[in-house]
């Protein structure tokens, strides 16, 4: 669980551009959007496309992403449940 | 329609990883791109707006050259009536090509919304009204190249039925790494007059 959670957001601060923030900057319960790291609905979007492509996940209901991605600590957990690759 | 004087308040250019302001040269470096130009840019001017990293090429060099002179205006004046009006040649063809090529494969199938929301060129305008916080006029034309008799015409309009303040125009130019930024800020006070011998002498300065 602690390596999906470090490869979480190494791949979140690559894929929504995340610049002057590092691994070490984001803690595994910090809040992923509003006052955490501040990502907008344009990043839930790329998340969802990336749960896809990286985790053979797919959100049928966009609205799940609302509680999957509200933080590292959960959204591993959700993707280790359901991934399939 | 009798036309009063407007004024050339304050332009820049951005061209070949060098930044010109009122014609002097304020930032230039050797980057073998434009994502790291821009980046060297962004630090240089000391400019904190994170979301910049998330903008395709278009929308940092639109933003880029309206940061150089909307900050520097902002400080001296209240007034936050100040439209828009850019254009170019290759609309937003660059992002378009990049988002194309990534849905290309149907096995390879996955469409990134973030790029997807830069294929329009008028994004830019948006990026630039969010940052400076404008509910104003904007529109974004296409031509094959920079026309400063319409420039002319299309600000002095907006001026005189005081549709806004102050407008800043120009080119905003980006297809594959090849790249212009002409932008001026235009209001009824300054030194140099605003008129298209003006503008196509500053352009091709």
């Amino acid at each position: 669980m602690e390596a999906l959670k470090q490869e979480l957001k190494s791949k979140i601060i690559e894929v929504l551009n995340l610049e002057d923030i590092t691994v070490a900057d984001i803690n595994d319960e910090d809040a992923l959007f509003g006052d955490g790291l501040g990502l907008d609905s344009i990043d839930a979007l790329e998340l969802i496309v990336m749960l896809d492509k990286d985790y053979g996940i797919k959100l049928v209901d966009p609205k799940e992403g609302k509680t999957i991605f509200k933080s590292i600590e959960v959204m591993a957990d959700y993707i280790a449940k359901n991934r399939v690759k | 329609m009798t036309v009063n004087k407007n004024y050339i308040h304050s332009f820049c250019t951005i061209q070949k990883n060098t930044v010109f302001l009122n014609g002097e040269v304020v930032f230039t470096t050797e980057e073998n791109s434009f994502a790291d130009f821009s980046k060297k840019v962004y630090k240089h001017f000391e400019i904190n707006y994170p979301k910049f990293f998330k903008m395709d090429n278009l929308s940092k060099l639109a933003f880029l050259g309206a940061e150089l002179l909307l900050t520097a205006a902002d400080e001296n004046s209240a007034e936050n009536n100040t439209a828009l009006v850019f254009a170019n040649k290759s609309s937003s063809l660059d992002t378009d090509v990049k988002y194309q090529s990534s849905i290309s494969d149907s096995e390879d199938y996955y469409p990134s919304p973030a790029v997807f929301v830069y294929t329009l060129p008028n994004i830019c305008l948006g990026e630039i009204s969010i940052k400076h916080q404008l509910k104003s006029e904007n529109s974004f034309f296409i031509f094959a190249d920079y026309e400063p008799e319409f420039m002319e015409n299309y600000c002095n309009i907006l001026l005189e039925n005081q549709k806004a303040d102050r407008v800043l125009c120009g080119w905003v130019e980006y297809y594959n790494e090849e790249y212009k930024a002409f932008l001026c800020l235009v209001d009824k006070k300054g030194e140099t007059e605003h008129n298209h011998e003006q503008l196509k002498k500053l352009y091709n300065k």
